[in-house]
């Protein structure tokens, strides 16, 4: 792999752009893999990466039905944060910022990971006892956590509107927190995987599992039989889908989810804004779009449509919290299928069939997980068990009842 | 305007500008003068401006490219202050008095920009440059985006808030018809005349589509059989015509949006009644699309420059605006459409070429050229344009065979407009957006709808130029039977519409036989050298940049959309999208459908925010709910706190007190005489029906089918993972006759989900659930002298033995007729008196009256909070949290063992619900008794130098209680229930630590006498 510099940039912009690589190969499927990673989206990607490069797999392929990085890799809002309530999701969300923070120069590919700020509003009495206990939380797990003012956060938002419906009572800010360029994400960790050896096909789509002896030994897909030792299958809002070809169900629920973006302006919002209680968030694309989004459609479906309304109580909320925004224009909504569990939480896990490993239930919060999800799912099937930061989120805690509740306990949308 | 000098660009006469209306206006601070009917484009483009903005990365120069919604690079901030709108294509403002735009992403002015210096540097910025550096060092990133981000952006936003006001609004129709050109306005005749309802909508000002461009004298036929037949359909009281409204998203079931400039051709603020804008929400039974088509640009080296422009918007303004934008116009085309531009322009006094990149053209319109005595330059391309700031020159050579390279002699023609047209486009985004698939048409080089594909949930049909019906006759045709066939299927009978007779000499050509050339070449290869072949406009993407994509492997479509940006301007890729792909099947040596297309996303022209939002903004954003004694509340100065939708009074301070203060006054009052609470809030509903109380006990932990009728029990509801969700009272007022009450947040949600089980999983169950919580005031009386008060206002026996603790009796309070419940939630004696809702501030009123002689006093929401603290008394949602078993809050009494099943019996005996060690209700009771403990600080198991400290628990409430004179909390501790007495550590934020003693959660009238005597 050539690697990507300032220096490179000045050498091939004398050359007329001739000499860049290609950032992936595009090989032919061969006859069998150690491991095969189903879904070439962020998660998956970053799975063959970490196999790849850090856990001594030799032979893996990912293998994506459509174009990588085009489910909710591409279709989320950017937002990066490990300022979560329980422990679990802490050590998860927290890994994966740890990742993030060099994940640009590990990949040598620059995923734009902007660390300019989270900020929780709260409108309520219950909403200051929430922040209160979860920024205390998040300060005991070793993760930055600060509360603001309604002047601090007038002072870090200018032309919010403190006295909207639900008055501004407070907030709570994640320094750390912020955003990344989802595509090059997606594009990062291909072609960091890629030139460790890692196979990516795209443009295949798997029709079944190889199942023997209850022990998986290979996937069918539209370009033919694959053998493989392990499979991960890191498909989002497909899952249910594949664990049905498995021979097993997850408790899983797919829904749209919308989002949306502004015409680009000049800067006018620097951190990331989200509100529980007038229910919205936005920040600010490096491009200049305001990106917003809120809650997904309260219907089941595996189309990347969603229903106007839901588009319309994320403007209401937005344009009440930023009057000064109501000339601005919408220019591009979009949808993305998530897939939920009942408590809202991931499942990283081992499954009924030997071999076979999911990491899907992401919902609507998969996105800021990315390194971290790979990492710990690549050395999970790599020792053929979970580890310490995926172990919580097996989908035996279904039976158990060890649910992690996030969002029931923090009322967050996440 | 006969004092003043005309425009220079303007045509003597001519045109659909009313020249008796002269309106005068500011460009970046310099006067102008246009007309009535001018856009601020045309206007412009008359008053020979050409440099009309700068583009998004390079800063080039730019002018106007279009005449419409497509335009990629006039972009203008639209006026100043609160009324300030950025990123506004002048093509789309039409005129008016006043008006002031600036241009936009330049410094310090448009003719000389510094950000132009990323001009120079190209070379080394191509697509996705930004993904291969600003790595070095990572601590500088932030850094290095600020610049980025100053540097990005286009318009700027306001800084305060909107003035105007928008509106929204729904409509209902048999058939939509979108697009008033030829093919809608036929569509909606033939619709109209079968009786159905029919909404038509145009983004202009006037219907016409297409041949609002026309010169006068051409297609007169046709002309005149359209203004009669929107004379017809304007009335006709079942036709809607909407003028200066956008259909902007197809969603499922029929349902599309659209957005009406009202007011936007005013005045800012002129009208003092009507919206700036209107959004429409429709549901349509059938829709006819007849969006149109857009001309594309052909992609030749620089077709960027200022002067460069689509062949038809040429036309529009010379035909629509009376605007030459040259003198000199070289037309430069690969199909038949532009000739009309030539011919045209000709004859309006400009000196036009005509170069043609095929080698074969037409011998009519050779003829026409050579009549008009425009030279003619066939099987010649465009390779280089001079002019930086406006088009000079261009050069021009022979192209090759295959259309790959030029090669021979050279010309150069001087120009100052160049008029260029690589096909038709046709507008294919709502029906893509319904969920119909595309199809590849060779023919005319573009994707058309294939109507095989239409969506059984959004029936439609395409008609015209967007599905690439090019000349008039043929749209007016295909319009109508669109329109009859949409009638039809929305259940009416077909009715035929009488079209003009078909004119094969005036009719437009459409393109003829279009030569697909998708890259012009030039004497370097692509890519090499300093020009610039342009397909994306607005955001600088370049046929280099589509090669760099493919050569690093972005070759998806979608990828090379992210990689490039290609497509993601505020045009959306209208005039570039086809363009692109084309560019890159070729490199794929692919066949362009192979390539596809990206998704088209709503909406197809960006819409105002406050559109969308529409009334629903400040006080209506979220009606605030009051209760009927809301006044009186507001009347004693009390504090208000938002729960739910609900303003309720948190405290009522008296002079100069805070909160702290009020609150332990309030709570004395309560526990030593009476206090009054409006409990009016609180979820009610009224349960009804044979198996009601079958219902509850399958709803609630305990049982319910022995409460006598009277009676009154708690209750607790769990979800099905066995966790506390909701809890209230509820009391029997029948045989099957419950009245229920709920959390004030919680009420909404807990008639959903009794709803949801009903209908869903025990439809036999006969039922009724009713939301009463609105014909309910509610006055609690809390206290010692709650009797004595309560004795002075009814005649109800309110003895013990008559009306003993739990139970319910109707009877008249104050000579109104009330239900009393003796429940209470803060420990004491407690009366809850409910009243119809009319007469609930009489009510409060006559009680505050009567209570002068018990020194009543009301109390709020927290002062209720600490009272039932004392008690221990749980507020699900704070002191449980989705997460909390009833066992887990100590309330194993409340779970039935009796039952064969409730809803959450089954989680509750799962492997970690059932587990001993679970975090556990308890109070806390700290080392220093003045010390009031943050809600929300946590237990730790172990107090380490800094975090990450191992956490065991949260303090849930905590207060100063004035009754004990001391704080007290509640906490989920790990295993709670095993650690009474012990002594605890509670780390703050700040690193203090604070001790506590787990104590019971009960910290006053532990054996409950209070309530009962």
């Amino acid at each position: 792999m050539k690697a990507y510099s300032l220096l490179a940039l000045a050498r091939n912009g004398l050359a007329w752009q001739k000499d860049w690589q290609r950032a992936w190969r595009s090989p032919d499927p061969a006859a069998a893999y150690d491991v095969v990673i189903i879904g070439g989206g962020g998660h998956g990607l970053a799975t063959a990466y970490y196999l790849a490069t850090q856990c001594g797999v030799n032979k893996v392929a990912v293998i994506e039905k459509g174009w990588l990085g085009g489910g909710n890799t591409g279709r989320n809002t950017t937002i990066v944060r490990s300022n979560y309530l329980l422990d679990a999701s802490a050590g998860i969300y927290e890994h994966a910022i740890k990742l993030w923070e060099g994940l640009s120069q590990e990949l040598n590919y620059n995923v734009m990971f902007s660390q300019r700020g989270l900020l929780h509003l709260a409108h309520s009495v219950h909403d200051m006892q929430e922040i209160g206990r979860r920024g205390n939380a998040i300060h005991l797990n070793g993760i930055d956590s600060e509360f603001l003012t309604p002047q601090q956060v007038q002072q870090m938002v200018p032309f919010i509107n403190l006295n909207c419906r639900y008055p501004v009572m407070g907030g709570l800010l994640q320094k750390r927190g912020g955003t990344a360029r989802h595509d090059a994400v997606a594009w990062g960790y291909a072609r960091g995987a890629d030139a460790a050896g890692v196979d990516i096909i795209q443009n295949c789509e798997v029709t079944g599992f190889q199942i023997e002896n209850n022990k998986v030994v290979g996937v069918d897909t539209t370009r033919g039989r694959i053998g493989a030792g392990k499979v991960g299958v890191v498909t989002a809002g497909h899952s249910s889908v594949l664990a049905e070809m498995a021979g097993f169900r997850l408790p899983l629920e797919s829904y749209p989810l919308q989002a949306w973006v502004s015409e680009p302006i000049k800067p006018i919002i620097d951190c990331v804004v989200m509100s529980n209680g007038i229910h919205v968030y936005v920040s600010q694309s490096d491009k200049g779009e305001l990106v917003v989004g809120a809650g997904s459609d309260a219907y089941n479906s595996y189309s990347q449509r969603g229903s106007f309304d839901l588009i319309e109580h994320t403007v209401g909320p937005l344009v009440e919290l930023f009057p000064l925004f109501s000339r601005l224009r919408m220019l591009r909504q979009w949808a993305g299928i998530v897939d939920v569990t009942v408590d809202r939480s991931p499942i990283l896990s081992k499954t009924p069939v030997e071999n076979l490993f999911f990491n899907c239930g992401w919902g609507t919060g998969g996105f800021k997980a990315t390194p971290g999800s790979g990492h710990a799912f690549a050395h999970s099937i790599a020792a053929g068990s979970m580890n310490e930061i995926a172990a919580p989120f097996s989908i035996d805690r279904f039976n158990s009842g060890a649910l992690i509740d996030e969002g029931a306990a923090a009322a967050v949308a996440h | 305007m006969s004092d003043e000098r005309e425009a220079p660009n303007r045509l003597p006469a001519g045109g659909s500008i009313d020249r008796d209306r002269p309106l005068s206006f500011t460009f970046d601070g310099k006067s102008y003068s246009g007309y009535a009917g001018d856009t601020l484009a045309s206007a412009l483009l008359a008053n020979g401006v050409v440099l009309m903005g700068r583009s998004f990365k390079y800063h080039r120069p730019r002018g106007l490219i279009a005449a419409g919604s497509e335009e990629p690079n006039a972009l203008m901030q639209l006026e100043k202050g609160d009324r300030t709108e950025p990123n506004t294509r002048a093509t789309c403002i039409e005129l008016y008095s006043g008006l002031s735009a600036t241009s936009q992403n330049r410094w310090p002015s448009l003719s000389f920009d510094i950000g132009a210096v990323n001009s120079l540097v190209s070379r080394f910025i191509p697509a996705g440059f930004y993904y291969k550096t600003f790595m070095w060092p990572a601590s500088m990133w932030l850094t290095y985006e600020k610049f980025i981000r100053k540097a990005a952006g286009l318009g700027v936003s306001p800084t305060a808030p909107d003035p105007d006001r928008y509106e929204n609004t729904h409509a209902h129709c048999e058939v939509l018809v979108v697009g008033a050109g030829p093919a809608g306005i036929a569509a909606a005749a033939a619709a109209a005349a079968s009786g159905a309802r029919v909404l038509l909508i145009d983004e202009q000002n006037e219907a016409g589509g297409s041949l609002l461009a026309s010169a006068t004298g051409e297609q007169e036929p046709v002309r005149a059989w359209i203004a009669d037949a929107v004379e017809q359909l304007q009335s006709n009281p079942d036709v809607t015509i909407l003028k200066r409204t956008t259909v902007t998203g197809y969603f499922d079931y029929n349902y599309l949006t659209a957005l009406e400039k009202v007011t936007d051709h005013l005045p800012p603020g002129s009208d003092p009644v009507a919206p700036r804008q209107r959004f429409w929400k429709i549901r349509a039974r059938q829709v006819v699309i007849a969006a149109g088509a857009i001309e594309r640009p052909l992609v030749f080296a620089d077709n960027d420059r200022p002067g460069v422009m689509l062949a038809n918007a040429v036309n529009t303004y010379i035909n629509r605006y009376a605007v030459l934008p040259g003198r000199n116009i070289v037309v430069f085309t690969n199909n038949d459409s532009a000739y009309r531009t030539a011919l045209n322009a000709a004859n309006k006094g400009a000196e036009v070429v005509v170069v043609d990149t095929r080698r074969e053209v037409d011998n009519t319109l050779v003829e026409s050229l050579k009549n008009a005595g425009i030279k003619h330059f066939p099987g010649h391309a465009i390779v280089s344009v001079q002019g930086k700031l406006a088009v000079g020159a261009v050069r021009i050579m022979p192209l090759s065979e295959d259309g790959k390279t030029v090669q021979g002699q050279a010309w150069e023609l001087s120009c100052d407009c160049i008029a260029n047209s690589g096909g038709w486009t046709p507008s294919v985004h709502l029906f893509s957006q319904s969920g119909g698939k595309l199809a590849y048409r060779d023919g005319i080089a573009a994707f058309v709808p294939d109507a095989a594909t239409v969506r059984s949930v959004n029936p439609c049909f395409s008609a015209g130029a967007c599905n690439g019906t090019f000349s008039t006759t043929d749209c007016l045709s295909e319009g109508a039977t669109a329109g009859r066939a949409a009638a039809i299927a929305a259940g009416f009978p077909g009715s035929d519409v009488q079209l003009p007779a078909s004119d094969p000499a005036s009719d437009d050509r459409g393109q003829g036989d279009i030569h697909p050339l998708w890259l012009v070449p030039t004497v370097h290869p692509v890519g090499e050298g300093a020009a610039k072949h342009f397909h994306d406009f607005q955001n600088d993407v370049t046929a280099a940049d589509i090669h760099l994509a493919a050569r690093e492997g972005y070759l998806s479509v979608e990828h090379l959309k992210r990689y490039t940006t290609t497509g993601m301007a505020t045009d959306q890729g209208k005039t570039s999208n086809l363009n692109a792909l084309a560019i890159m099947a070729d490199i794929r040596g692919a066949q362009i459908p192979e390539v596809g297309t990206t998704t088209f996303r709503p909406p197809y022209t960006p819409v105002t925010l406050g559109a969308i939002a529409g009334q629903e903004t400040g006080e209506l954003f979220l009606q605030v709910r009051q209760t009927p004694m809301h006044r009186w509340h507001v009347e004693h100065n009390a504090v208000f706190e938002d729960v739910g939708d609900w303003k309720r009074p948190r405290y009522y301070p008296l002079g100069v007190e805070d909160m702290h203060a009020a609150v332990q006054r309030e709570c004395a009052a309560v526990r030593d005489r009476v206090g009054i609470l409006d409990a009016s809030t609180l979820g009610k509903i009224d349960i009804q029906g044979e198996d009601a109380a079958e219902f509850l006990e399958m709803i609630y932990t305990n049982g319910w089918k022995k409460l006598a009728v009277g009676g009154c029990r708690y209750g607790l509801m769990l979800n099905e993972h066995g966790m506390i969700f909701d809890d209230g009272v509820t009391s029997r007022l029948g045989e099957h006759h419950f009245h229920m009450t709920t959390t004030t947040g919680g009420a909404a949600r807990v008639l959903n989900w009794l709803e949801e089980w009903l209908q869903t999983e025990w439809p036999q169950m006969n039922v009724y659930c009713t939301s009463v919580t609105e014909q309910w005031a509610v006055a609690a009386i809390n206290g010692p002298r709650a009797r004595e008060l309560l004795s002075t206002l009814t005649d109800i026996d309110l003895s013990t033995e008559a009306f003993p603790f739990m139970t319910t009796s109707e009877g008249q309070v104050a000579g109104v007729p009330a239900r009393i419940y003796r429940i209470s939630f803060t420990g004491e004696l407690s009366y809850e008196i409910n009243v119809p809702a009319r007469y609930g501030r009489y009510l409060w009123d006559t009680l505050i009256e009567a209570g002068k002689a018990f020194d009543l006093c009301p109390y709020g929401t927290e002062s209720m909070h600490v009272l039932r603290a004392e008690k221990g008394f749980i507020i699900v949602g704070q002191d449980t949290d989705g997460t909390v078993t009833p066992h887990d809050v100590d309330m194993s009494w409340i779970v039935s063992d009796k039952k064969d099943d409730f809803l959450g019996k089954r989680s509750l005996s799962r492997l970690d619900t059932a587990r001993d060690g679970r975090p556990q209700l308890v109070g806390l009771l700290t080392e220093d008794p003045a010390f009031v403990l943050p809600e929300g600080a946590h237990i730790v198991s172990q107090v380490l130098d800094k975090p990450p400290m191992p956490t065991i628990g949260h303090v849930t409430s905590s207060y100063l209680s004035p009754n004990l004179g001391r704080s007290i909390a509640l906490a989920l501790l790990q295993n709670g229930k095993n650690r009474k007495g012990d002594t605890v550590q509670v780390q703050l934020m700040d690193g203090t630590v604070i001790n506590a003693q787990v104590s019971s959660t009960v910290f006053v009238d532990e054996k409950g006498e209070r309530a009962r005597g």
